[in-house]
């Protein structure tokens, strides 16, 4: 049993949410490769090799896959696909673009958002916005999973010596990159941080973020927010938490102005320590806070500043 | 230009789920069902592009069981100009929804296909891009603006850091993310109109594919519960707690 794993990477930078996928892999067992493909990406492959568990890194590079496109990954991963008896890559948008089309040219189907691997062959899932958690058995010939990251604690980065091998890769493309605008941040990433501030309707106006963004600065936290707060155009839509929006699950959760409404539970409620202001006491966030506190968000949210 | 918009009859997205105490499944009985709301803004999004004069045609498609005509005639009543649905009571998994779509790309010929994202019943992801490599077409997916241009559609899509945005030669694919546009909500006459469009009734079958399935479902359970938490009287108490309690801080 062969397990392929697709990095998750920028070209210079391997991601995070790669060594948690690894670990997905080990709990299903048997030897793992990494395929890293982009352009100019060897310094990614190096770091791959190194990830424990890791017994091979296959590189593919040319202009068509520099930015991940769907269609260049799904042709690539479907090509060499067939070689192993699981594909898995993170349930990132990159994931999710790229391996349903890989599956349906192996003529497989998938499994996407796994949280569980129950055997090599069963694996369990949220459905229904994280409503309820389905187990199921799978009878591909090859099973294709994306892997939800923050269900599974990251592989080692050091300890491997894997073996990198250059793959042929090809250069068409059937779509074209125009441009990219990402929030640049000095914060820590979203998905990755181990404190996360997210701010509801309750902030009344996109201003009143900056409160949350100098708590965070203090906490080195990233901050985040309510679908209810990205509708309403207080922030933009990258810092949505929700079944809609990232999936998160840091050391600490504070949610601020943000009454719970499920689609939001579901982005945040396997985070180890929840806090909720708010004052509504009513609001559903308290039943899911470890500590609540009622109160006016902008007289406490400063004064948290100070004392933390 | 012709466009496809694929939909689905799904719980409605108000209902909260009930896991059934035998663990086999999700209570679906008695539930109110509705198009899924993904699909809508793919519908809506059609509309707008024949108010602007780029689409001419616009067909929706549904696969499912009968009473799924209802969310073909909502879509009729927001603007689509004739439905198809494909009957079948199977259970539906990606890969054979995938197929069928392809049959019915084949034999309408749209320049443009329209879905949602995911269904928030199973919550794949997966059947937009599915399609686009059955169908060697490109695709745009999760996309919060579409531009269509000749023969070419620019499409931005929601990614992880932000945006971005791609360019494909027409026919494609595009599935939907929330903030592509705010679907309407159909008018009375538009309603009583729409049960006088063509809606056609076919089947799997008909279309030469097989609905196969691949996953056995074995258990459904409820997601574990957070043990209620405490009040705290102030943000001083809050901050002790984090720090010698929770150890967060």
């Amino acid at each position: 049993m062969t397990i392929l794993v697709i990095a998750e990477h920028d070209n210079s930078e391997l991601k995070g949410a790669t060594l948690n996928t690894l670990a997905a892999a080990a709990a299903i067992g048997g030897d793992v490769h990494v395929l890293v493909a982009g352009q100019g990406c060897g310094a990614v492959a190096e770091t791959a090799a190194s990830a424990a568990g890791v017994s091979k890194v296959l590189v593919a590079e040319s202009a068509a896959l520099e930015h991940q496109l769907g269609e260049a990954m799904g042709d690539l991963v479907a090509r060499i696909g067939s070689e192993y008896s699981h594909i898995l890559a993170p349930a990132t948008t990159t994931g999710k673009d790229f391996l349903p089309r890989a599956a349906a040219l192996l003529d497989v189907n998938m499994m996407s958002d796994v949280i569980g691997v129950e055997s090599a062959d069963t694996f369990a899932r949220p459905i229904y916005a994280g409503n309820a958690i389905a187990t199921y058995q799978t009878s591909d010939a090859i099973k294709i999973l994306t892997v939800r990251t923050t269900a599974f604690d990251a592989v080692a980065a050091e300890g491997g010596s894997a073996a990198i091998e250059a793959i042929e890769a090809s250069d068409s493309a059937i779509t074209e990159f125009v441009s990219e605008e990402l929030a640049e941040s000095d914060r820590p990433e979203l998905t990755a941080a181990p404190i996360v501030i997210s701010g509801g309707r309750g902030l009344q106006n996109g201003d009143n973020f900056t409160m949350l963004y100098q708590l965070a600065d203090k906490l080195g936290a990233a901050v985040g927010a309510s679908r209810a707060a990205v509708d309403a155009g207080f922030v933009p839509n990258d810092l949505q938490v929700g079944q809609t929006g990232k999936i998160v699950a840091p050391g600490l959760y504070v949610a601020v102005g943000i009454s719970g409404a499920i689609q939001h539970l579901a982005g945040m409620k396997d985070s180890k320590v929840i806090v909720a202001i708010n004052k509504d006491e009513e609001a559903p966030i308290f039943q899911v806070a470890d500590y609540g506190l009622v109160a006016d968000l902008f007289e406490a949210v400063p004064e948290l500043e100070k004392l933390v | 230009m012709k466009v496809l918009v694929a939909v689905k009859r799904v719980i409605d997205y108000n209902v909260k789920v009930r896991v059934k105490a035998d663990n086999s499944d999700v209570d679906l009985a008695n539930v109110k069902m509705a198009m899924n709301p993904f699909c809508e803004i793919a519908v809506e999004e059609a509309v707008r592009l024949k108010e602007k004069g780029v689409a001419s045609e616009i067909v929706v498609v549904s696969i499912g069981p009968k009473v799924a005509q209802e969310q073909i005639r909502t879509a009729l009543a927001l603007g689509a100009d004739r439905g198809i649905l494909v009957e079948t009571d199977a259970t539906l998994e990606s890969l054979s929804v995938a197929k069928v779509l392809k049959a019915v790309v084949e034999k309408e010929q749209p320049q443009l296909v329209l879905m949602g994202k995911q269904t928030i019943d199973s919550d794949n992801n997966q059947t937009g891009q599915m399609l686009g490599a059955l169908t060697g077409m490109p695709q745009g997916t999760f996309a919060s603006e579409v531009a269509v241009d000749g023969d070419k559609a620019v499409v931005t899509r929601e990614v992880d850091g932000g945006l971005r945005k791609v360019s494909m030669n027409l026919p494609a694919i595009v599935t939907t993310d929330l903030r592509l546009n705010e679907p309407r909500y159909a008018s009375l006459p538009n309603i009583m109109k729409a049960k006088r469009k063509p809606l056609e009734m076919t089947s799997p079958a008909d279309l030469g594919v097989e609905m196969t399935n691949s996953q056995t479902l074995v258990r459904v359970t409820p997601p574990a519960e957070r043990q209620p938490g405490v009040k705290v009287a102030s943000v001083e108490e809050l901050v002790d707690k984090l720090k010698n309690e929770a150890k967060v801080l």
